[in-house]
This record gives structure tokens, C-alpha cells and sequence, in this order.
């Protein structure tokens, strides 16, 4: 029996993949083959790309379509693949494969990601086997020493964050924790979140578990942005699965200890992947923004102790607890140990999924990685980090992807999003919809968000249309400078950093109108 | 929906930790929005004013407040959408159904609405359309899909 693949994600669902499933079905009638619907690798721009089990190898084509459903059945029974249209051969050679350091990705789209089995397989529920065995401060430890840092945006070190939360034990030991891992990812550009959870399920259940254990929490929430209705079923089916199977529940795996897993989905606003309005979110209210102190992990959830971590960051824990610290540690450069999940967004010839050692130039990213623009124009600015993020000139391409590296230029890494621009970009109008964007979805708490980004997007219009262009730049800095020092959170706070870079590196958008 | 129904949903999830969102959720699944009858009703069980769950309602893009058409179809407005040309394809899908964001079209099939962000990054534009989303959508692939959605109903 040859096995099939066919992709299961929203990717390449979005290109017709379910359709090439049924009309594969519908057309084999000879030739004895298994269908399996498996995960993306995160080569999205391949997708819909199918595989064939064939002498030990995945042999991958591309970009396949419903009409090539009867070639690719008597390729299987010759077992000859050269000559199919999209024939890329071992997907594991694959150029974009081959040199990548996947950790966190390295099970992404072998199988069918709810397929308990094939996780195991592929070394999953190994670091919650060790962990079990561990003491809790052992489980803190081992993360602290493996540099882990939040992949959400912020990168506090986890491994900091747990201790506090293991702390407030020693006062009240009896307390309710929860962990809560935030799947809000609404960064444009970004999707490495919906990859883990689509192809790789298994691994953030496991990350939540072993956090759960490190801080002693029973009790956790995935919150799940609404725009994701696919890894919606997906994590609700891999949940009910690990529960029958003993990995959450009441007695994992035996051990007497207790682990419950919800999905709860947020209502579309951008805000709400903020920690602190996530949590109001979660417990019901307007998801407006809260003042910290108090942090989360003292009293976050319900006003209890609260873990809140990405979803990078979670299933990274669980190959930290498999692999050990060093092994994680051993990646990176300076402070920013391990990997990133870079993705490759936009206006690009290759978009996808590249997990890296942090320390790779944009450059290397977008031109080797990314072949350069899908237009064939040359490229004229990058924003990294989502929309809080900077818009980069090629002057700045060379810098070195780590956390202080981007903060000693303005930028920042954030959550790994790389979204490439031609030279047809009107940067006046990226400027402009960053501060639309901070209009739309701010919380409302404080003036400078909520009435500065209005004005802002005012001001920008009267620069664009040549109303006293001088003067309204002046007040648009002002305006800019009040924003990132009156705002309470890096809604506000960030905004600035697109609409400055904007204008420091690309002012000709701003004159010529 | 009769009060019985709102009352049956928020008896089976009033339960949980932080019930409101799952409550106003399964109501819209169920109804496509949220009647402002069940507002009042759900504030009496879980002891909130009407205000507080009118401000609930009112805070997410989600929670719609009237009726809307048929089918939901979402255009992704966000950056990388931008860098391959969603602006036009926005303006094409305005003046092709001859709606503004928010409105629903006379045969009642339609509502168009921005959305920001779909996760569909690398292969731009994006559509979602219920619960389907799609990649690389130009003009003329705009057209066809809301044509079988036309032919469907
Ligand atoms: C406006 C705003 C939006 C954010 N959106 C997200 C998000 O979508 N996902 C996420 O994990 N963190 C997001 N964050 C960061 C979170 O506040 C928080 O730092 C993170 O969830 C902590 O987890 P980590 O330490 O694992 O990164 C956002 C922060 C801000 C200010
Ligand atoms: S900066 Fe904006 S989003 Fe953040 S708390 Fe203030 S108003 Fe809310």
C-alpha cells in the first residue's frame, strides 16, 4: 500500500487541497494507496503539495491541482515521479528544508496531527514523561537554564515568569494556577501559532501540561483568535484524543497528577493578545487593557496566579524537556537562545515557515529564503514584528535577527513576522494605516491611543494631500512622541515605531504629494 | 429566539469559568446575532446589568447586534494583504456587490466586512467566507466565488 499526503491546514485548504483529496478518492479504483491527510511543512507557497511514501522517502509535488490526480496514480504504480508537473523530489532535500534548525517544527507535516501514534513516534510526550519525574523546581530550572524567552512579542524569559507563579505557593499552597496560552496571533505576517496548532496539536497540549506541573496549576486555557476556525476543530479534537489517552485529565499517565484543557475562542479584536485584556476576555468583560502591577503571574486569571505564555513558547518547552537545556541552549545568539519561527509574509516569491538559530540576517531570509518579491519588482521595505513593528530600508537588511540587535535599530522581532513590500509602496499610506489599525482596534483605556490615533491618521491625510505638509509634520512627531510615552500598553506605546520609520527612511512618500 | 432557547444556552455554559463570551458565542451560532432581548436575560443569570453585557456585546467585532446576510464575507485588509494588492481587490468587491463594509446585500445573501488578518500571510489575498478561507484571491477569482455562493442558496 502507497501512502498519499494531502494537507489538511488552512493554507492549503485555502488552494483547493480538500477538493484534490476527494477527486483522488473518486479516482482510484486500481492502484492500492492510503490517504492521509497530513499537516503542512510550512511551505506554503508548494501548497496544495502532495507527498507519496516511495522507497523510504516523501517524494513531493507542488502546487498540485485536481487535474493531475490521474497522472500522480500511475506515477505510484511505475514508481516514477521525475516527470510529473511540480515534481520537487525528497521534500526533506528540499533547499528550503534541508538547512532549517526545526525544533519546534521538526514533526510539522510528517503526519496526521491527530494522530496520537505518529506523535509518539516522533519522540512526543517525551519531555511530559521526563517532566513527571522531575520535581517542580527541577521543571523551572531546566527551562531558566535553557534561555528560553516569550515568543509572543515581548521576550521576558519564561523561565522567570514560572518561578514567580511556583512562588506564590509558598504563601498560599493550596491557591488555584492556571495556564493560559495565548493564541491570539494577530500579527499580519504571522502564522506560526496556527501552523503548531494545525499540524503539531499534540506538542502545545504537552508544553501546557509540563507548565502546569512546573508551577503547579491544574487548570488551562488555549484562547483562540475566531479567525482561526480550523485549528479550532483541530485543537478540540486532539484535547478529547489526549484526554482519552491519559495525557490531560485527572490522572496523567498515572501519576496522580491533574490536568485540564479548554479551547476558548476570542470575538476579533486585535487588543485582546494583549495578556492583561485576554484575561478580561477570558473571564467574560470588555477586553480593555489592565495596569501592572499587578502582574498576571500573582493575580491574573479570576485574580489568581497565571501563567501566560505563546504558543511558541509552550511547545517549545516540551522539546527543552525532551532534549535538555543545553541541547536548546545551544542555538542562538547572545541573549535570544534557540530558535525562531521566522515567516516569510507578503509581497514574496517563497512565503513560509522558516525556523532558524537567531542570528540570520533579514537579507539572508528574504532573498535566500524567500527568492526575492512574488511581483518580480525589487524590494523596497520590510516590516518585522507585526504591525508595531518598523518598516526596515535595505540599509538595515543586514542586521542580525536577535532580540537587541532589532532593538538597538527601533525594531523589533516580535513575534517572527516578515512582511516584504516592492517599490510600488506608498509608505505615506503605510503610515497612514497604522494608525487606522491603532484607531480600530485600540482598548480605549487611555486618550493618547484612542484620540491620538485618529488624529494621527488625520494628520497624515493633510501631509499627503499637501496641506501645509512642513507644519503638520512637526505635529505629527509631537503627536507620535505623546503616543509612545502616554500610552499605557505597546498598543499606543508602538504605533510610533512603524509611522516613524516610515517617515525617517522613505520621507520622499511624504513630499511628493 | 424564544427566551427559553437564550435561557437553555446560558444554563448549559453558565458553569464555566468566565461564561459570557461562550454564552454570547453559542447565541450567535445559533441566531447570527445577538437579540437585544438576550441581553437582559443573559445579565439576570449571571448577575450583570444589562450595561455590562451591552459593553461586552459592544467591545468585540464579532458580536453583531442585527441580523446579517446569509453568508459573511470577509476581506483581509491587514499588510500583508496590502503588499499584493487587497486595496484593489476591496475596491473591486465594493463596487462589484455594491456594498460598504458592514452591509448586507438586498437579496440578503451577503454582508461584506474587513477583517484583519487571517493567517493566510504567505499566500495573499485573502477571503474568508464563513467558515472557508481562501488564498490568492484576485478580481476575477472574487467573481466566481461569490457566484457559487449565489448558486448555492
Ligand atoms: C497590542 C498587543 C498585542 C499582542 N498580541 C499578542 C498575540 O497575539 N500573541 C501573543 O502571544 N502575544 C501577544 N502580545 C504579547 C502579550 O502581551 C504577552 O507578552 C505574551 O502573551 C506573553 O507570552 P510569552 O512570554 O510566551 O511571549 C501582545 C502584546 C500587545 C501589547
Ligand atoms: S495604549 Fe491603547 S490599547 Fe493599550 S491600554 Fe491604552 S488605549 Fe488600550
Amino acid at each position: 500500500m502507497t501512502k498519499i499526503y494531502i494537507p489538511q491546514d488552512t493554507v492549503s485548504c485555502a488552494l483547493g487541497a480538500d477538493a484534490i483529496a476527494v477527486a483522488l478518492a473518486d479516482a482510484n479504483k486500481s492502484v492500492d494507496v492510503e490517504i492521509v491527510r497530513n499537516g503542512s511543512r510550512g511551505l506554503f507557497w508548494l501548497e496544495p503539495l502532495v507527498e507519496v511514501e516511495h522507497n523510504g522517502k516523501r517524494i513531493a509535488i507542488g502546487e498540485f491541482s485536481g487535474s493531475d490526480v490521474t497522472s500522480l496514480l500511475d506515477a505510484v504504480s511505475t514508481g516514477k515521479f521525475e516527470s510529473l508537473k511540480g515534481y520537487l523530489g525528497d521534500i526533506e532535500q528540499h533547499d528550503y528544508m534541508r538547512d532549517q534548525d526545526r525544533l519546534t517544527f521538526a514533526r510539522a507535516g510528517i503526519a496526521d496531527p491527530l494522530c496520537i501514534d505518529s506523535y509518539r513516534a516522533l519522540n512526543g510526550f517525551k519531555g511530559l514523561e521526563r517532566a513527571l519525574a522531575l520535581s517542580p523546581q527541577a521543571i523551572v530550572d531546566e527551562v531558566r537554564e535553557a534561555g528560553l524567552r516569550g515568543r509572543g512579542g515581548a521576550a521576558f524569559p519564561t523561565g522567570i515568569k514560572w518561578q514567580t507563579v511556583l512562588d506564590t505557593s509558598l504563601e498560599a499552597p493550596e491557591i488555584q494556577k492556571y495556564i493560559v496560552c495565548n493564541a491570539d496571533e494577530g500579527d499580519s505576517g504571522t502564522f506560526a501559532d496556527r501552523l503548531v496548532m494545525e499540524a503539531d496539536p499534540y506538542q502545545l497540549i504537552e508544553g501546557m501540561v509540563i507548565a502546569g506541573l512546573a508551577v503547579g496549576a491544574t487548570r488551562g486555557y488555549i484562547y483562540l483568535r475566531s479567525e482561526y476556525p480550523k485549528a479550532h476543530r483541530l485543537l478540540d479534537a486532539a484535547i478529547e484524543r489526549a484526554e482519552q489517552a491519559n495525557y490531560l485529565g485527572a490522572d496523567i499517565l498515572g501519576s496522580g497528577k491533574c490536568f485540564d484543557l479548554e479551547v476558548r475562542l476570542g470575538a476579533g479584536a486585535y487588543i485582546c493578545g494583549e495578556e492583561t485584556s485576554l484575561l478580561n476576555s477570558l473571564e467574560g468583560k470588555r477586553g480593555v487593557v489592565r495596569a501592572k502591577p499587578p502582574l498576571p503571574a500573582i493575580e491574573g486569571f479570576l485574580g489568581k496566579p497565571t501563567v501566560v505564555n505563546n504558543v511558541l513558547t509552550l511547545a517549545a518547552v516540551s522539546s527543552i524537556l525532551c532534549d535538555g537545556a543545553d541541547a536548546y541552549k545551544n542555538f542562538g545568539m547572545g541573549r535570544s537562545r534557540g530558535t525562531l519561527a521566522f515567516q516569510l509574509a507578503g509581497n514574496i516569491k517563497r512565503g513560509g515557515l522558516v525556523e532558524l538559530a537567531f542570528g540570520t540576517t533579514l537579507r539572508e531570509l528574504v532573498e535566500g529564503y524567500g527568492g526575492g518579491t512574488h511581483s518580480g519588482k525589487p524590494m523596497r521595505a520590510i516590516q518585522v514584528g507585526g504591525p508595531l513593528g518598523a518598516y526596515l530600508p535595505e540599509s538595515q537588511w543586514d542586521t542580525p535577527l536577535d532580540y537587541e540587535s532589532f532593538a538597538a535599530i527601533k525594531a523589533m522581532v516580535g513575534h517572527g513576522g516578515i512582511v516584504v513590500f516592492d517599490d510600488t509602496v506608498d509608505m505615506s499610506k503605510q503610515a497612514r494605516f497604522a494608525m487606522e489599525f491603532c484607531a480600530v482596534e485600540s482598548c480605549g483605556k487611555c486618550t493618547p491611543c484612542r484620540i491620538g490615533s485618529v488624529r494621527g491618521v488625520e494628520v497624515i491625510d493633510k501631509i499627503r494631500t499637501g496641506t501645509e505638509p512642513d507644519n503638520n509634520m512637526v505635529l505629527l512627531k509631537d503627536l507620535c512622541d505623546t503616543m509612545e510615552f502616554g500610552s499605557l500598553c505597546a498598543m499606543g506605546g508602538m504605533t510610533p515605531f512603524p509611522v516613524r520609520s516610515a517617515i525617517e527612511h522613505f520621507a520622499d512618500d511624504f513630499s511628493k504629494k | 429566539m424564544s427566551t427559553e432557547t437564550i435561557e437553555a444556552i446560558v444554563d448549559r455554559l453558565s458553569h464555566k469559568e468566565g461564561p459570557l463570551l461562550p454564552i454570547l458565542h453559542a447565541i450567535q451560532a445559533q441566531q447570527g446575532f445577538i437579540p437585544s432581548d438576550a441581553v437582559g436575560l443573559i445579565g439576570k443569570k449571571l448577575n450583570l446589568s444589562r450595561a455590562e453585557v451591552h459593553g461586552v456585546v459592544s467591545f468585540y467585532h464579532d458580536f453583531k447586534t442585527e441580523s446579517g446576510g446569509v453568508n459573511t464575507v470577509q476581506i483581509c485588509r491587514a499588510e500583508a494583504c496590502q503588499s499584493v494588492g487587497s486595496e484593489l481587490l476591496e475596491e473591486h468587491a465594493k463596487a462589484s456587490l455594491k456594498l460598504d463594509w458592514g452591509e448586507t446585500s438586498d437579496d440578503g445573501q451577503i454582508t461584506l466586512e474587513p477583517v484583519y488578518c487571517l493567517g493566510n500571510c504567505a499566500c495573499s489575498p485573502s477571503v474568508r467566507i464563513n467558515d472557508d478561507i481562501y488564498a490568492k484571491v484576485d478580481a476575477a477569482r472574487f467573481d466566481e466565488l461569490v457566484t457559487q455562493i449565489r448558486k448555492n442558496n
